[in-house]
């Protein structure tokens, strides 16, 4: 009886090894891959809501990590990277949360310029619900454009609500919450920026190795 | 009659995993929102199958009968988490549709199925084969649930083709009806059981005939298990 337990416990063991060893070696000869994808995957979003033209230095190498439950919705360190030109700050993209979603958190990114103008607004991963409140998604339809060149006078600015609040945003037929929550969380990360603007800006800090 | 006809015959029709043994409905339901996502899908399923399929059936005399199924999780696992990693390599964008239901595939009871009832028992290269076909008859039923819902959903087919193949596939992209307002019943889960319900309906409705079709030439070929029990 004991023997036989040994036994099967010594096979396990082996094929365990074994299989473990294989996903080692898939995971060596990806992982240089895997890193381009998501750095490839990171320059585009950031393109999209810093121009390009704008700045010179490599931008998502940039990275200064920031902690902020009030205004970015998260617990967890999020990142924000800063675009210079000729050595001075000209815009700054802000990873943000909105952590009030119809379906769980709405994560974003936001690139704002140094006079804290909205140049464009990304949406990166939602759960809202398929035709509805998706729409925040720019494949869905163009509505995050809307924030462009937008500034806010702070949290209580009443134009930085939807139409139905009475600010200036669109929201979706038969889904209000979604774009509320979105409006709310850009108006928040300007307030951040605002805040923090010196800070940001001049911080010797890096986001950690991805 | 051939085993792998017969194999081909089980997998496609018989005993489609999809339509008849009705395994792995969670990624049926789940990812068919368009048929982009279906065909990603399906992929990874086969990859998963054949893998595994081979693996097992490799290694089978050394696999005691006590521990055989941990042993075909630990396989198939493994397999998983490297086509998840592919995936993550060169179909990024495919790898963040598919979500959470690619690392999920390990729980498809199809794979341990066929490698339970199959890969196990037989040689390398019939288990191959069994795991493929499965696979394909998998994937058909994937495809066709994924291009039904895509089209009554939000009309239009190979919609996000060019983050499965390349830029180039973008044009792969059909547009049939302009919707206002997206179909969203389709789109959601109760959408995918009622596609379901009626592609099953359709394919007991057809049964008949196609078995009709089929069979005869195998029934000569295969005779009727004998039955011990039975007083003739």
């Amino acid at each position: 009886m004991k023997k036989i337990i040994t036994k099967n416990g010594l096979i396990l063991a082996a094929f365990a090894l074994a299989v473990t060893a294989i996903v080692a070696l898939t995971h060596q000869a990806t992982k240089n891959e895997i890193s381009e994808q998501e750095r490839k995957q990171l320059l585009r979003i950031l393109d999209q809501v810093i121009d390009e033209s704008s700045y010179d230095n490599a931008l998502y190498k940039h990275c200064v990590p920031v902690l902020s439950r009030q205004f970015l919705g998260r617990d967890k360190q999020q990142r924000t990277f800063i675009a210079l030109k000729d050595n001075q700050p000209v815009a700054i993209a802000i990873e943000t949360t909105a952590p009030n979603g119809y379906s769980g958190n709405i994560n974003m990114l936001v690139g704002i310029s140094k006079i804290g103008v909205v140049l464009g607004v990304r949406i990166l991963s939602h759960q809202e619900t398929p035709g509805l409140g998706d729409k925040i998604d720019l494949a869905k339809s163009s509505w995050v454009e809307s924030f462009n060149n937008k500034s806010s006078n702070g949290a209580k600015d009443p134009t930085w609500q939807v139409k139905k609040d009475g600010g200036e945003f669109d929201q979706f037929t038969g889904a209000t919450i979604t774009p509320r929550a979105v409006v709310q969380a850009v108006n928040k990360s300007l307030s951040f920026f605002k805040n923090n603007k010196d800070l940001l800006f001049t911080s010797a800090e890096r986001c950690g190795e991805q | 009659m051939n085993q792998f006809s017969e194999l081909t015959w089980q997998g496609l029709w018989k005993n489609n995993p999809g339509l008849v043994q009705l395994l792995g409905l969670c990624p049926l339901l789940a990812v068919t929102t368009t048929l982009t996502n279906a065909l990603g899908m399906s992929v990874a399923t086969i990859l998963v199958m054949v893998g595994s399929n081979i693996t097992v059936s490799l290694v089978r005399q050394w696999i005691p009968r006590e521990i055989r199924i941990p042993i075909f999780v630990m396989i198939i696992a493994g397999f998983v988490t490297c086509v998840q990693l592919l995936f993550n390599a060169y179909a990024y964008g495919l790898y963040q549709s598919l979500g959470i239901f690619l690392p999920l595939i390990v729980t498809n009871c199809i794979i341990i199925g066929r490698v339970e009832a199959f890969a196990s028992k037989n040689a390398v290269i019939p288990s191959a084969y069994d795991g493929f076909i499965m696979g394909v008859g998998f994937s058909l039923v994937l495809l066709l649930l994924g291009a039904v819902r895509e089209i009554l959903g939000q009309g239009t087919l190979f919609d996000g083709a060019d983050l499965l193949l390349g830029d180039w596939a973008s044009i792969l992209r059909i547009e049939f009806i302009e919707f206002e307002q997206s179909f969203l019943f389709i789109m959601l889960p109760p959408g995918a059981f009622v596609a379901l319900g009626l592609i099953l309906a359709l394919k007991n409705s057809l049964n008949a005939k196609v078995e009709a079709a089929v069979v005869p030439v195998q029934i000569i070929e295969k005779p009727e298990r004998a039955r011990i029990n039975k007083v003739s």
